[in-house]
């Protein structure tokens, strides 16, 4: 086993760490991040990013809607979807009190038909059709809410991000199941 | 007895900077070379949950953005910091934007970081070519 003095740990870390704040994270990322990366904090930027999450939510809610009126899903893949999009309402919520907060305005959703329209809703046909739409804006929100964390500056919205994230691979998960899609064989699976 | 010494502490956590940041971030390092086909099966679950190529969903369609101005697809709102930024996407300015694209254009609604240089190239490729306008 090996054994360091405490104390001796302490300033070989500490030595570390002020080395590469010194000179070697400055090499690394001193000439390729604007200027911008050294900005105080913009509740403002957070407002514009959680907006685009609520958009990203709204579309879901929509989607699903679309799903549960579309006919074609058996009365237990209804059941799901109505859950799922119940998730989505909450997130839709807790985004919008997020964005209230911060003193921005929460974004509102696009009418039905517009959703129809973008998402090609009118062109399926059969159930395993909008459950394979379903996986798509579940795996690509799973992806979405993990990419936006490191834009956000508030680390409250971090883990709210982070809690979507996992939400959206859930669905994911059961929808790829559904669907017979093989267990991915490499991780990360998403991010 | 396992020996730890300054230079192989700082070497360590100097890597670990490195390979969290990417080598592309390194000064002089050219970017990847990209595959198209790859790209193509990034963008659909990494950029899908909001983008398509030709609707506009929570962002722009994607349908001939390589060297198209910033802020311009038909019927798309855009913030208005990314309407007035003037930017044109231009593969270096996509790589840029897929960077960080609040750093590049503060104010902008897209925070989706694409965190891989060689994803950024792969995607990049695939709207090069198979996203052009038709």
């Amino acid at each position: 086993m090996t054994n360091f003095p405490s104390s001796n740990r302490r300033s070989i870390l500490a030595g570390g760490v002020t080395t590469l704040s010194a000179a070697g994270l400055v090499a690394l990322l001193g000439s390729s991040l604007p200027a911008e990366a050294k900005r105080p904090n913009r509740p403002g930027q957070d407002v514009q990013l959680l907006n685009a999450a609520l958009e990203l939510e709204h579309e879901g809610i929509a989607a699903y809607q679309i799903a549960a009126e579309s006919g074609l899903l058996s009365a237990d893949v209804l059941k799901v979807g109505i859950t799922f999009q119940s998730h989505h309402k909450t997130h839709r919520d807790d985004l919008a009190a997020a964005i209230r907060r911060l003193g921005g305005q929460a974004a509102t959703g696009k009418s039905i038909a517009e959703y129809v329209a973008a998402l090609g809703a009118a062109a399926l046909k059969t159930q395993n059709d909008v459950l394979k739409l379903a996986l798509q804006l579940e795996r690509g929100a799973a992806n979405a809410y993990l990419g936006l964390i490191p834009s956000l500056e508030a680390t409250e919205f971090h883990l709210l991000s982070a809690r979507m994230a996992g939400d959206e691979a859930f669905h994911a998960a059961i929808l790829g199941n559904a669907l017979n899609e093989p267990i991915p064989q490499k991780a990360p699976i998403f991010g | 007895m396992a020996r730890f010494t300054f230079r192989t502490m700082t070497g360590a956590l100097a890597l670990g900077v490195a390979m969290a940041t990417g080598s592309a971030l390194v000064a002089g390092t050219e970017p990847p070379r990209g595959d198209a086909a790859r790209g193509g099966d990034l963008y659909r679950v990494k950029c899908g949950g909001c983008h398509s190529l030709d609707s506009n969903r929570v962002g722009p369609a994607h349908r001939g953005v390589v060297g198209r101005r910033a802020g311009s697809a038909p019927g798309f709102r855009y913030s208005k910091a990314l309407a007035t930024s003037r930017i044109v996407w231009t593969p270096a300015n996509l790589d840029r934007w897929l960077t960080a694209p609040t750093l590049m254009v503060p104010g902008t609604s897209m925070g989706f970081r694409l965190g891989s240089p060689q994803d950024r190239a792969d995607v990049i490729a695939h709207l090069a070519r198979d996203a052009s306008s038709r």
